[in-house]
């Protein structure tokens, strides 16, 4: 091939160039995008990195890139945060959180994923792009088509949380509301993709778009010295980025440039949508659809498109796959951010209550290096955890309403105690 | 029953371009097997080599996924639309 990439199908092999295609069409399966390693090891160097920015485009030989591409913006480039606190509370040494809820431009690990299907979009000249969304994944297209100059068309579910719909609206995105969950929005855009001749990141751009997850597994390893964790904690929503941050890993081995050893992928999900998990932990051959009914919206997809392969990838890599209940969830979210400093988004309090449960349950080791994946910003679901903090009264500006507050403070905090 | 079986794009190219297939059936399984019947090279790309509705096609009676209704030996009524949809596009955590 000219370029060291093209489309593959998953299951049959057959390959077909480079094209806005959903899906083979010899046998109709998922395609993704296969690369030329011998080419690649040729101009991918991990020296040529030091001299880049710390984003995503670092490893721009290692994308679905057209060739001469001209990087658009900074995105990625994310903390790894060591997490003390909470690794103390777990009793565990090596304790990381990869942190995406501070992504740029749009505050997901959807910036990267929608920056390499931009790429693509204009490639195959698109000019309207779109996407079928939980919500982190519109706001990325709304932002970045924003900055690129394309037209943005999102069809989301009517009862998105209202602060994931002002963050797409804000960057000017048409907004096509639909009576339906996640399912009912993904079908409808299945059928778009069929009649009209758009960008659809997550259809007919999904080999592309799937791609930049990897570059959440690449800055993982790169922060941890060139090394790869013992266990990551990753959510699941469509399950794509779990096999693609597993597909990071390899590529790294296989560049040489990272030792291979076994890494374990644990796979979060919750209760109320937890197709995935429910299938590892009941051994299913195939996982069973489901109705979702979580606050973890973002995370509700009954009919996850790539299931089969995260539950393919799970197994392997003798992981597990845990699931967490609206309550722990929240839990989680406090958890989070009282003991590293991080607003984490429901799929955060999702990733780290699962983590929780993994470490409970003996299946991550005190000693093991373990990451845990948080994919998006707190401020976008708010209206999960207000409840959790009701309004105090307010006091007079005055040293002795202080004071007498204080003394109101502690007579509640000694009766807690006695109690 | 009456009931009408709509294509995707994709598998048109054995439907002789037809976007449509109007048959009679009382379930799912009846409808497709009507269907394949009909256009045999659609066969293989409907049902695995264990005779199970492939992996990745999705099938919806109405607005429903079939598997919400049972599986394919959910019942037809007069005038219901069976949709084809492969399994492509989701994803978004």
């Amino acid at each position: 091939m000219s370029e060291a990439y093209q489309l593959r199908c998953r299951e049959c092999g057959k390959l077909w160039g480079n094209t806005a295609k959903p899906f083979c069409e010899e046998c109709f399966s998922p395609l993704e995008i296969a690369y030329d390693y011998e080419a690649l090891k040729k101009v991918a160097r991990k020296e040529n990195l030091a001299s880049r920015d710390f984003n995503m485009w670092r490893y721009l030989e290692l994308l679905p890139l057209p060739e001469n591409f001209a990087t658009p913006n900074s995105v990625g480039g994310t903390p790894l945060v060591p997490a003390r606190h909470l690794a103390k509370k777990w009793g565990l040494q090596n304790l990381y959180v990869k942190n995406d809820a501070v992504c740029y431009p749009s505050l997901s690990f959807k910036d990267r994923v929608v920056a390499t299907a931009l790429a693509a979009a204009r490639r195959f000249e698109f000019k309207t792009v779109g996407c079928s969304s939980t919500g982190n994944l519109a706001n990325a297209v709304a932002a970045q088509s924003a900055q690129q100059g394309f037209d943005a068309c999102v069809f989301i579910p009517a009862d998105l949380e209202p602060a994931k719909i002002l963050n797409t609206a804000v960057y000017g995105a048409r907004i096509v509301r639909i009576n339906g969950n996640y399912d009912h929005v993904n079908r409808l855009c299945a059928q778009i993709a069929d009649r009209f001749q758009w960008g659809l990141v997550n259809v007919n751009l999904r080999p592309y778009y799937a791609e930049g997850s990897k570059t959440h597994g690449y800055e993982i390893s790169e922060q941890l010295g060139w090394t790869l964790p013992d266990n990551i904690v990753v959510p699941m929503a469509g399950g794509s980025l779990i096999t693609k941050i597993a597909k990071a890993f390899r590529e790294l081995v296989l560049l040489g440039w990272v030792k291979e050893k076994p890494v374990k992928f644990f796979g979060a999900q919750a209760t109320g949508c937890s197709p995935i998990s429910d299938g590892v932990k009941r051994n299913l051959a195939r996982f069973e659809p489901q109705k979702p009914q979580t606050i973890a919206r973002s995370l509700a997809i009954g009919n996850p498109a790539d299931g089969p392969y995260a539950m393919k990838e799970i197994r392997g890599s003798g992981g597990w796959a845990e699931d967490v209940s609206d309550p722990e969830i929240v839990e989680a979210i406090q958890l989070l951010g009282e003991t590293e400093g991080i607003f984490g988004e429901t799929a955060a309090g999702v990733t780290v209550g699962v983590a929780q449960k993994l470490v409970r349950e003996g299946r991550i080791g005190a000693n093991e290096t373990t990451v845990v994946c948080v994919t998006g910003n707190g401020l976008k679901t708010t209206d999960a955890i207000t409840s959790e903090y009701p309004a105090t009264e307010a006091i007079a500006p005055r040293l002795e309403a202080f004071e007498a507050y204080l003394d109101a403070q502690l007579a509640t905090s000694a009766a807690v105690a006695r109690v | 029953m009456s009931v009408t079986i709509e294509i995707p794009t994709a598998f048109r190219k054995f439907t002789d371009g037809s976007p449509k297939y109007s048959c009679s059936a009382t379930t799912v399984a009846e409808a497709l097997n009507v269907l394949t019947n009909q256009f045999p090279g659609l066969g293989k790309h409907v049902r695995d080599d264990q005779g199970q509705i492939r992996q990745f096609l999705n099938v919806y009676l109405n607005e429903e996924d079939i598997r919400f209704l049972g599986g394919e030996t959910c019942t037809l009524k007069d005038g219901d639309r069976v949709l084809l949809v492969p399994s492509i596009a989701g994803g978004c955590s």
